[in-house]
């Protein structure tokens, strides 16, 4: 028997060449292959908000080895437009988007004004330098408040440099919060922070004068939407471009924002040029060139009862959306909706203003929203407790939705545009196993012994559910070769989450081949030209279901052509081994390379058992060799398109200690509980479950955007942007697997990527508060912050403990 | 002006290279762009991420902070070289397979080649000093668990007879 793949640890089929170094990123693309290939830089605003009076590029072309330079006077047609607006929304009613280089302003420090090519990207670097820009500098709006004061605006035509507005409530929370019988107000804020793959973006292009063709390969998390883009801006016919997704080096969001102003102005240069163009991205131009997240601030109104319960939960909340809102309005869209996490208040409403800066834009960070919702809703929880003097585990299993309510309607418009349901879960559940590995009723013994030692202990749990598999759909395509190996495209795109493995492992328990046999291509739209892209954990939801939807149907041609040919009944029919067999009948079997030959009928024989197809071979000469409703080759193609998302769910717990003479944080255990329903491979689940943990901690205790007030980003560099080193994060992840299957797909599956980064902030502030006795309630926290904390509270009357002051 | 050239000669895994380059062509783009060993990632360009990381007469160098001029004469191992003679993973390799100690794969050469140095200089390391191997280079994917797990499973596999580096010897 053919063992199942599914949910067994199989290792990685993509390690093979990514340890050796035969892994192909896109800088790598064409070294060594693409004669003449050349290399662009980009001249960038070192102002953040300046009118640009002139460009003057008279120096540039003197440099050898220069070959061309763009500025927006060289730009026509739609490549002269804005860069599109990809999700528009109706609140968003003053949606911006910048120009692929600027036309005659720049609104953050780093907005691409000139575009250079050359020879190598040293001569690139060195033109870049010779261009002189006259500007009038503006006054930078830096940060939420300013932008809130809107003493000055990023956008002349942008009163109170809000972006957009958007009310979503459910009953009458105000109304709610004023009856209740205890209230409490609270003001939260998270600060900006970054995905910071250790690969930046880049993008290479290739035109073929003979074919009229461009090829791009760029490190995106959406080729499809790449192609369309490049396309539109380039007046090409979508079918003259192609978008090949290399090796990705990380992506956990920002590369699914598209088009960047460079993946636009490589093609162009390449089709002007007639050579090969590359930009790679240098780690500066990561930090001040592509995307930020995170930066918001929030008010919290809330009304409950003696047992804690939500009557009324009343939040506003403004969004940092920096310089242009070419993404639209998910990131706030989506931290308003999964704040409610696996919590039902009777009365909901949530408000929020996305407002301009003049920094970096705003797109999705892994968690997207859901990191900031999280952190407002469990340190709501928190001061709850703290307030009525409970058990903080306790407040949050008296508001969790019940395993008997699934579906549960929230009445909400989630992030896709569809009602806001959840499909499955058991909360309840999930906060016994997660007290039982944190070890949460023991807690108080632990802290005590360590007190008798002088050391400060404190423990925090976040609960958070996470909408993943957002459609609109993917597909899929599998064609079983003559050579009985299975090759499978779907048009999402990998970043490292391992899909090459586990899609395999699909296909191979369908179509019971060894998974050796099973070869999978994500992200070439020469393969599978329809797809969204990959985010919002949905790769294996929506592709793994598109998969085995399309395997399936290739299954059933094999049954059917073998049935024929073994002159059996497809219900006594096998697959196994890479076989069909007649299921009791030893030897009356035929391998699938063979169903692949007949399943095409051949005039022209091009091996020996391609002959067996041939015109004298088979068929029956009264019919036709292709059946009405047939088509040759032994393929299979579906989309899965989901009515509505599935929605994971996680727990969180960590003991910190916090040092009582530096502030130093230290992580003593970190527990996480999580149920992405079936698990495809859990060696794949964990991994990422790790890399989310340890981003969540960057994000918690360390990583920040420093800007000063002219908009400078003080830090653009990993020598003061502090991503954890593995001497940040704790050594060993204590995890635990719950798995309530989604009704939603056929093999019950919910998304995983993203988890493991979204209760970091609500747990790490809730611990380090339990071990100080004061409210944290903004976040990141740095040792000087939590000291700057204490000496506040030391010198304020002695609190009893992290309440927020009631209501008046 | 074209930039003056200068000849350098060069052992990368073994075999003698030579390339002319410019004066300020770094060391990591003159393996990854003149001499097509792309297997050698830069992720910073400021020597703090670590996958660059090369070995240059057998220690660990930033390949981003150093000149291409500066390695003539030295004997360069990337991540193509540290694979078996007969094509099959080297040890630290076959560990991270095996302990899924990459996701994105891009830091990853980096830590190979790390490792690689660190176990030759300790080959049992204790727990405490696998992490401490490894705490130079940044991983944005893993969170580092299942690369220390591959730190110590790497030590077994050298224990039980594979060598490292075998190409930087050859």
């Amino acid at each position: 028997m053919t063992t199942k793949m599914f949910g067994t640890k199989v290792q990685r089929v993509e390690d093979q060449r990514l340890l050796r170094g035969q892994g192909r990123y896109v800088d790598d693309v064409g070294v060594g292959a693409f004669p003449g290939m050349l290399h662009a830089a980009v001249l960038r605003s070192p102002h953040a908000h300046a009118r640009i009076v002139d460009i003057d590029v008279a120096d540039v072309l003197d440099v050898e080895g220069v070959h061309a330079v763009w500025t927006h006077e060289d730009l026509a047609d739609a490549m002269a437009e804005p860069l599109p607006l990809l999700i528009p929304h109706d609140a968003l009613t003053h949606g911006r988007t910048q120009y692929a280089l600027a036309r005659d302003e720049v609104n953050y420090v780093g907005e691409a004004i000139a575009f250079v090519v050359a020879d190598d990207r040293y001569l690139a670097e060195d033109a870049v330098e010779r261009i002189r820009v006259t500007y009038d500098f503006l006054p930078a709006v830096v940060g939420i408040e300013a932008a809130r004061a809107a003493t000055h605006l990023v956008h002349d035509d942008v009163p109170g440099n809000v972006g957009a507005r958007l009310d979503q409530h459910v009953g009458d929370a105000p109304a709610a919060v004023a009856a209740a019988p205890h209230r409490l107000e609270l003001d939260l804020t998270i600060e900006r922070s970054a995905c910071t793959p250790l690969e930046g973006r880049g993008t290479v292009a290739r035109w073929d004068p003979d074919t009229s063709r461009l090829q791009v390969w760029t490190s995106t998390q959406t080729s499809t939407g790449v192609r369309a883009a490049v396309a539109a801006k380039l007046g090409l016919d979508l079918g003259q471009v192609d978008v090949i997704t290399p090796d990705v080096g990380g992506g956990f969001g920002v590369k699914i924002n598209h088009p960047w102003p460079e993946e636009l102005l490589v093609p162009l240069a390449a089709k002007a040029l007639g050579r090969p163009v590359k930009f790679t991205e240098d780690r500066r131009e990561h930090f001040i060139s592509s995307a930020h997240e995170r930066g918001q601030v929030h008010h919290v109104e809330v009304g409950f009862d003696d047992d804690g319960r939500l009557l009324g939960l009343d939040v506003e909340f403004w969004h940092d959306h920096g310089a242009y809102s070419p993404y639209g309005l998910i990131v706030p869209i989506i931290t308003s909706t999964q704040l409610l996490g696996p919590y039902k208040p009777d009365n909901y409403r949530v408000r929020f203003e996305s407002l301009y800066t003049n920094t970096v834009i705003v797109t999705p960070y892994r968690g997207a929203g859901r990191p900031q919702g999280c952190y407002v809703m469990e340190r709501t929880m928190d001061a709850i407790a703290a307030h009525l003097g409970k058990d903080r585990a306790e407040v949050r299993a008296a508001n969790f939705i019940q395993p008997d309510e699934f579906p549960y309607d929230h009445q909400m418009v989630f992030q896709d545009g569809r009602p806001l349901i959840y499909d499955s879960g058991d909360y309840p559940t999930m906060l016994e196993k997660i007290k039982a590995l944190v070890g949460w009723d023991d807690f108080e013994t632990v802290r005590a012994e360590a007190a008798a030692e002088g050391r400060r202990l404190g423990i925090g749990l976040a609960c958070y559910v996470e909408g993943t598999g957002v459609g609109p759909y993917e597909g899929a395509h599998v064609h079983i070769e003559t050579s009985g190996r299975v090759k499978v495209a779907t048009g999402l795109t990998s970043q490292g989450q391992g899909h090459q493995t586990v899609f395999a492992q699909l296909v191979a328990d369908v179509l019971g081949v060894p998974f050796e046999d099973v070869d999978v291509v994500t992200g070439d739209t020469r393969r599978m030209p329809y797809a969204v892209g990959t985010f919002a954990s949905r790769a294996a939801v929506m592709s793994g279901s598109a998969i085995h939807l399309a395997a399936t149907r290739a299954k059933e041609k094999v049954l059917r052509i073998a049935a024929d040919a073994l002159e059996a009944d497809e219900d006594d029919l096998e697959l196994v081994d890479g076989e069909v067999r007649v299921k009791g009948a030893p030897g009356s079997s035929m391998s699938l390379g063979t169903v692949a030959v007949l399943s095409n009928p051949l005039r022209y024989a091009f091996d020996e058992a391609s002959k067996s197809a041939t015109q004298f071979s088979v068929g029956d000469p009264g019919r036709p060799p292709v059946a009405e409703d047939d088509e040759p080759g032994l393929e299979g193609k579906d989309f899965y398109s989901p009515e509505r998302s599935t929605f994971a769910s996680g727990m969180h717990a960590a003991i910190v200690e916090t040092d009582p003479v530096t502030a130093e944080v230290r992580i003593l255990q970190y527990a996480v509980v999580h149920d992405c329903g079936h698990i495809i491979n859990p060696m794949i689940v964990e991994g990422q479950i790790h890399g989310g943990v340890a981003q969540g901690i960057g994000g918690a205790l360390y990583e920040r955007m420093v800007y000063d007030a002219s908009g400078q980003l003080l830090n653009a560099s990993f020598m003061d942007f502090l991503m954890p080193y593995v001497t940040e994060v704790p050594d060993g992840i204590d995890i635990d697997h719950l798995e309530t299957p989604s009704p939603l797909n056929p093999l019950g599956l919910k998304g995983a990527g993203e988890a493991g980064v979204i209760p970091s902030s609500a747990v790490f502030a809730a611990a380090i508060e339990d071990a100080e006795g004061f409210p944290v309630t903004a976040m990141p926290i740095s040792p000087s912050e939590l000291f700057e904390l204490r000496r506040q509270h030391a010198s304020q009357p002695a609190s009893q403990g992290p309440a927020p002051e009631e209501q008046s | 002006m074209p930039e003056e050239l200068h000849d350098v000669s060069l052992r990368v895994n073994g075999i003698t290279r030579e390339v002319q380059v410019p004066g300020r062509r770094l060391l990591s783009d003159a393996l990854r762009h003149d001499l097509a060993l792309t297997g050698t990632h830069v992720g910073c360009e400021h020597g703090v991420c670590g996958a660059c990381t090369v070995l240059v007469d057998g220690r660990p160098v930033r390949s981003c902070l150093m000149l291409a001029v500066s390695a003539d004469g030295t004997e360069v191992t990337t991540v193509e070289g540290l694979g078996e003679p007969d094509g099959g993973l080297g040890p630290v390799q076959q560990a991270f397979s095996e302990c899924h100690g990459l996701q994105c794969g891009f830091c990853t050469p980096g830590f190979l080649t790390t490792i690689t140095a660190g176990l030759r200089e300790n080959p049992c390391p204790t727990h405490d000093e696998a992490r401490d191997m490894i705490a130079g280079n940044l991983c944005r994917c893993t969170g580092y668990q299942n690369i220390v797990r591959a730190v110590e499973r790497a030590s077994e596999l050298i224990a039980e007879g594979d060598v490292v580096g075998e190409g930087e010897r050859a």
